[in-house]
């Protein structure tokens, strides 16, 4: 899949490090848990004036716990708690315990670029974990450019667009959509096609990528396209549209409040997932999304991302009863979650390889770093700063958690700008 | 678009649509029946309608709970204990703001405006503090979900009927109370004069108050109402605030049976446009049409004729 050598850690000296609630976890994969401070010199591990002392390192974490987008990045901010807290409990970054200062984006994209500045300037952190909108990104990316911060991104996006100073956790557009979509045409024989949005530009692109696939790729026909305005809460029309187009498959990539609207609205009306007629694919509700709408409301709809919380592999196992010992017996954990919470992980891991905190060497280092303990299983940094990862279709339970019923054999190439497809 | 479909199928599209559009009728009914009372009696603009609405959905969800976990018996019928808590728990909250912050601004109109939509940001954070930042799921009682079938391809979803009968009933007490009783009369008598309706013995504090308060507490209903067909979250407020406004300020402020011809207009053209277009399409030009008929009509579809 790709020539990068694998990670070579300095003393690969393992020993497993006991902690609460994971303990497998990690120790066996990054080895170097028992990285002494005392061989990392500060002068030498931080030659940028970065915020590092002799046995502590400080990131930032930079999402909105308050406004509107505080009810997703709630859990990218636990997710990205959990796995400092985890690393400091295996002795930290080369020796260092990290230490976070947390800003509030307060759902604001000016508020994110200030803040990201705060950061990056006055407090001097090598890392950031944060934002989850696009829009957010986009606010703070030239001020990550100009200082030369590093920004771990976790949401599932729109791609076009590759930052040096950015990893980007999550799946870019093509890694979601494509399996999915061969997916349904495979197993279920779909050919035609509804394409529903909110209106903005992750849907938009999305769905002009699935557009080109169905009808370029896959021959099947696309019979109606249509975007709603951020929020809106009647779907009523659109679903009597649906029924009269009668498409083989729902391709809904509704977001926020209106999400719920929607999957209410097509209940009520009569429309049962369950029958697959048409079957429902979405690739904007999580485990999280669900808990708003109601279970029983999303029953037999299909979802495509990398992560479920129903994922059976031994990491996610330890990781979601991690997840649940810090966080509440009754959290979920959808797929963004799993994306933030691999975020410290790589950087850990780029700034063990690279001996140093220095934005320019973890750089470097970053690209080619293998996760094997990554709770979706094995993913390694492209070059494209992007992930390797695996697409995976889940259906929806009652439960309000999902059933895996495809993944697909091998990691997905990440590929931001997708030719023929934009 | 239509060639490839017989006759009955249309006939059973066009059906189900304009029933979409009634029920949207009644969602925008309900949403701007308490802010028609406050806004077009008071003259208060009340910003944080919205969260007087979440207030109510937040009550009908714990009354749910209450419901499942200790009369799961009955839970069919916790809709109704939820509504009248919904609508007194808005109420109350409404009498105490009114009673706080907008007794002081009643000579200052707009600052109202500021005022309460300081107060929709801080309920918004409460809401966030005490009940979580993710969305709660309602579970709505099983005979409430689904579909009834009219006829082999008309299915009518139940939450719509009832979300109608509910329209038509709340919009039947406040005319009621509003045309045909004392208080009504006394609201009415101070829109009109404050100092005179004061100097004929009217408790002009006590009915702003009170006026407020059944505003308020309507919008909780309405609340309520739509966790059968929206989210609530700390936020979900601000999805209703904007038709809300656009329903009132059309319909002309001042005047109920305004409100509820103007949400018959407005959401009939949307839905109707929704069906050929795209929904932003159809939002825009929604707005566009409202925009130019109030420029030519600044005081709305129906207006007080008073002696100015």
């Amino acid at each position: 899949m790709s020539d990068t050598p694998k990670s070579k850690d300095p003393m690969a000296v393992s020993r497993r490090a006991m902690m609460a609630g994971s303990a497998a976890f990690g120790a066996a994969l990054f080895a170097p848990s028992n990285l002494l401070a005392q061989d990392y010199p500060t002068s030498e591990v931080n030659m940028t004036g970065l915020a590092v002392t002799d046995d502590t390192v400080t990131v930032g974490i930079l999402h909105s716990v308050t406004g509107t987008m505080a009810i997703s990045e709630t859990g990218s901010v636990q997710a990205e708690k959990l796995a400092i807290a985890q690393i400091n409990e295996m002795g930290g970054v080369l020796g260092r315990q990290i230490e976070v200062i947390q800003e509030d984006g307060a759902s604001d994209w000016p508020t994110f670029a200030e803040k990201a500045r705060k950061l990056l300037v006055s407090d001097k952190v090598p890392a950031v974990m944060g934002c989850w909108t696009s829009a957010s990104r986009k606010a703070v990316l030239p001020v990550f450019e100009q200082n030369n911060g590093f920004l771990y991104y976790p949401t599932f996006y729109e791609g076009l667009e590759q930052s040096p100073n950015v990893i980007y956790t999550g799946q870019e557009a093509t890694q979601q959509i494509i399996a999915g979509l061969d997916w349904v045409k495979e197993t279920k024989g779909a050919n035609s096609f509804y394409l529903l949005g909110s209106d903005y530009i992750w849907p938009r692109t999305s769905n002009k990528i699935a557009r080109t696939h169905i009808e370029q790729f896959l021959g099947g026909e696309v019979v109606g396209e249509d975007y709603y305005p951020l929020g809106h809460t009647q779907f009523n029309s659109v679903i009597n549209k649906i029924r009269l187009r009668k498409p083989d498959v729902i391709y809904a990539i509704v977001v926020g409040g209106s999400n719920v609207a929607f999957y209410k609205q097509l209940k009520a009306a009569g429309i049962d997932m369950s029958a697959e007629d048409p079957i429902l694919l979405t690739i904007s509700v999580t485990e999280d999304e669900i808990l708003g709408i109601g279970g029983e409301n999303m029953e037999g709809a299909y979802a495509c991302m990398k992560y479920f919380q129903s994922l059976d592999n031994p990491n996610n196992a330890a990781f979601v009863t991690a997840f649940k010992e810090m966080w509440g017996e009754d959290i979920v954990i959808g797929d963004v979650t799993q994306a933030a919470y691999l975020g410290p992980w790589l950087w850990k891991a780029a700034v063990e390889r690279a001996g140093s905190f220095d934005v320019d060497k973890v750089r470097e280092a970053q690209v080619g770093i293998e996760l094997d303990t990554a709770p979706e299983g094995y993913v390694k940094v492209h070059e494209n700063h992007h992930l390797w990862s695996k697409t995976r279709v889940g259906l929806a339970k009652a439960d309000g958690q999902y059933e895996v019923v495809f993944e697909t054999a091998d990691l997905v190439e990440p590929n931001p700008f997708p030719e023929g497809y934009q | 678009m239509f060639s490839d479909y017989s006759m009955s199928e249309l006939g059973a599209i066009f059906a189900m649509q304009g029933f979409a559009g009634l029920i949207l009728f009644s969602v925008f009914v309900l949403m701007a029946l308490g802010l028609a009372i406050i806004f077009g009696q008071m003259g208060v603009i009340n910003m944080a309608h919205g969260e007087f609405m979440i207030l109510g959905a937040y009550v009908t969800y714990f009354t749910s709970i209450f419901f499942a976990d200790y009369m799961p018996a009955v839970f069919g019928t916790y809709f109704f204990v939820a509504m009248i808590l919904a609508f007194l728990a808005s109420g109350t909250l409404g009498l105490l703001v009114e009673w706080s912050i907008i007794r002081h601004l009643y000579k200052r109109p707009l600052d109202t405006l500021l005022a309460t939509w300081g107060l929709s940001l801080i309920l918004q954070q409460l809401y966030r503090t005490a009940f979580g930042a993710r969305e709660v799921g309602v579970t709505i009682p099983s005979w409430m979900m689904g579909s009834m079938p009219v006829t082999d391809m008309i299915e009518v979803p139940i939450n719509g009927i009832f979300v109608m009968v509910l329209a038509v009933g709340i919009s039947m007490a406040v005319y009621i109370m509003m045309f045909r009783s004392n208080w009504g009369k006394q609201v009415r008598a101070i829109n009109q004069n404050r100092v005179m309706a004061g100097a004929v013995g009217i408790n002009t504090e006590w009915t702003d108050r009170l006026t407020f308060g059944i505003g308020c507490g309507v919008a909780g209903v309405a609340g309520s109402a739509f966790t059968m067909i929206g989210s609530t979250g700390p936020t979900a407020g601000q999805l209703y605030i904007v038709d809300t406004f656009l329903v009132v300020v059309f319909g002309g402020a001042g005047s109920i049976l305004g409100t509820i011809a103007s949400a018959f207009s407005i959401s009939q053209a949307q839905s109707i446009m929704e069906f050929f277009l795209s929904g932003s399409m159809a939002k825009v030009l929604t707005l566009l049409v409202v925009v130019g008929i109030l420029m030519v009509r600044p005081q709305g579809l129906f207006s007080l004729k008073l002696r100015k």
